[in-house]
């Protein structure tokens, strides 16, 4: 996969990753689809145009990293993986199958390309501070991302990260909250509210930025703003919707843990294909005036 | 008199010593490292030490981090913290993905004494233990620490749990002496019973045997530094070759050394075994041979459960 700052293919690849994401889950039947097409346009990015990373040198100790904290959103990397050419496409059939590589949450050590193994909510940023600080005394320049959830944002742990990456100034971690707003028994707000939740990392001493979650062309300029950004971590609060691309998944907290039917996968495939033509034909529009 | 060396005491001499030697060890703590002893290496090497405060789980997770890039860390604090506290972070971010993280729990059992059972460790090798993946290292004094150490820089590849003790125990190894991995030896020959210890215990089941040996009861010595791979040969060659074997831990006696040794012989080589240990029950405060007598981790409990044998 060559990496492009082209929005239009950046969103066509969002659109081909969505309908894997959809596709796997709804083979497997078994995966968590919606906070999958949330993060989706977030990992695209990194993958398809931020990230300095190889699958011809995949333990290259200079490459940027990426810790997909709330693993339960394997699938968008999986499929990531895949078409960057980590292993091949096929095995986005075997998700969740015996003996597969491509575990329920990210095994690093089964999956070529995933750099940590995550799973259990709230540790994936501790270990992202890790690889930053090994950077750090290592003098390498790499950049080490992580993703996590908002509700994720519940677990203790991601706030003794936090204070860790300010006091040791990691300003080689950037890291995201995928801010969808839903987890499984219901709306964050109604569960165990987070808000207000960029004062919160402000407070933690994070340079903080807020960004559309499914605008490519925001989340690389807001990337690019963090990078230059020097002496603490940067944290961008992505406002995202779960089940993001399929209207009759959109902000709908069954679609956590529940994947579709085949009918349902129709459906979603069509109006994802149909959309993403029709953003194609706006977006041709725009280069040509 | 002899020597009394605390082993959280070789552990902070060797980290030392052995960032000299490689330059990818990184030492970590929780704001005890001046008890776990990590200080020393912190000094030395500052911008390799990471004092991470007071958050047990952030330090595990961090570990495992460097671990991913070559590093070799040693996460150290008070054993009941980075066992059972930080107890899902050593299983999906170290264990699970077998990073080379090296978890060292200092101030383990009954002989951490005054700061009470909050404090006291007897749960932690039982925990370890179920963890795939992980080795358990229990040294039984600072020669033997002291090796194990070399060990986990030198060869090692995995995740660890290094088992140390607050107090200082008599040096029972000379100092040629080299750790073998997954090895118990042999410390003292006997042909009536075996007496299978491990860590702070193992210089208490030495004095218990020449008591018996007092009375024509003839006590071989077996010092189980491995919990975990547990020297399986050896301990079928005990059983074979002697009339019954008693466990000797500064630990509760479920899980542990007993637990290990049960579970091993009552499959390969069925014989009476009888434990010593911490009776499924928590400790106090108190002076570390008190409570050593008070809950019978003592040579004349060891001594009693060994007649029981015959």
């Amino acid at each position: 996969m060559m990496k492009t700052n082209d929005i239009k293919t950046l969103q066509q690849i969002s659109c081909e990753v969505r309908k894997d994401v959809l596709n796997m889950t709804t083979k497997a039947q078994s995966g968590h689809p919606g906070g999958s097409l949330s993060a989706t346009d977030i990992i695209v990015c990194l993958y398809c145009s931020v990230m300095e990373h190889d699958p011809a040198k995949m333990m290259d100790p200079d490459r940027d990293r990426f810790v997909l904290s709330k693993g339960h959103a394997a699938p968008v990397l999986y499929s990531i993986l895949s078409r960057a050419g980590y292993f091949p496409k096929t095995e986005l059939n075997n998700l969740r199958q015996v003996g597969g590589m491509l575990q329920g949450h990210p095994d690093m050590n089964k999956t070529p390309g995933v750099d940590m193994s995550t799973g259990s909510l709230g540790q994936g940023l501790s270990a992202a501070n890790g690889m930053a600080l090994a950077g750090k005394m290592d003098k390498k320049d790499y950049t080490v991302y992580c993703l996590i959830g908002d509700g994720e944002s519940q677990e203790g742990q991601i706030w003794e990260a936090a204070m860790t990456a300010a006091h040791y100034k990691l300003d080689n971690v950037i890291a995201f909250v995928d801010n969808n707003n839903l987890q499984i028994d219901g709306s964050v707000s109604d569960v165990m509210g987070i808000e207000p939740v960029v004062d919160k990392w402000k407070a933690f001493g994070w340079h903080t930025f807020e960004v559309d979650a499914h605008n490519h062309s925001e989340i690389l300029s807001t990337i690019t703003q963090a990078k230059a950004i020097k002496g603490k971590p940067k944290m961008i609060i992505a406002r995202s919707t779960k089940g993001k691309g399929v209207s009759f998944m959109e902000n709908v907290c069954g679609f956590h843990g529940k994947t579709l039917d085949d009918a349902q996968l129709r459906d979603a495939v069509s109006e994802l294909e149909t959309n993403n033509s029709l953003g194609a034909e706006i977006n041709a529009e725009e280069v040509s005036q | 008199m002899t020597e009394l060396v605390p082993t959280r005491k070789a552990y902070g001499e060797a980290l030392a010593r052995l960032g000299k030697e490689n330059q990818n060890v990184v030492a970590l703590d929780a704001d005890l490292a001046c008890s776990t002893k990590s200080i020393q290496f912190g000094k030395e090497f500052p911008e390799r030490f990471i004092n991470i405060g007071i958050s047990e789980q952030d330090m595990m997770g961090t570990a495992a981090g460097l671990a991913t890039c070559g590093k070799i860390p040693f996460a150290s604090t008070f054993a009941v913290f980075s066992t059972a506290r930080a107890l899902d972070q050593v299983r999906n971010s170290i264990c699970y993905p077998k990073l080379n993280v090296r978890i060292v729990g200092s101030h383990a059992g009954l002989l951490t004494g005054e700061d009470g059972a909050s404090h006291q460790a007897i749960e932690d090798m039982a925990i370890m233990r179920a963890l795939p993946n992980m080795s358990v290292f229990v040294p039984a004094d600072s020669v033997e620490t002291n090796s194990i150490m070399d060990f986990l820089v030198r060869e090692f590849k995995g995740p660890a749990y290094l088992r140390l003790s607050r107090k200082g125990t008599p040096v029972l190894y000379d100092s040629n002496y080299r750790y073998k991995y997954g090895k118990g030896t042999i410390l003292k020959e006997g042909t009536d019973l075996t007496l299978v210890a491990c860590g702070s215990m193992v210089h208490i089941a030495l004095q218990a045997a020449e008591t018996l040996q007092k009375e024509n009861i003839s006590a071989r010595v077996v010092n189980i530094s491995t919990l975990k791979p547990l020297d399986t040969d050896l301990l079928v060659r005990c059983a074979n070759e002697t009339k019954g074997i008693v466990t000797v831990e500064d630990h509760n006696i479920i899980g542990g050394l007993a637990g290990a040794v049960a579970e091993s012989l009552s499959e390969l080589r069925p014989t009476k075994i009888k434990r010593v240990g911490v009776m499924d029950t928590y400790g106090e405060s108190g002076k570390p041979n008190e409570l050593y007598q008070k809950y019978g981790l003592t040579a004349e409990k060891i001594i009693s459960k060994a007649k029981e044998l015959l």
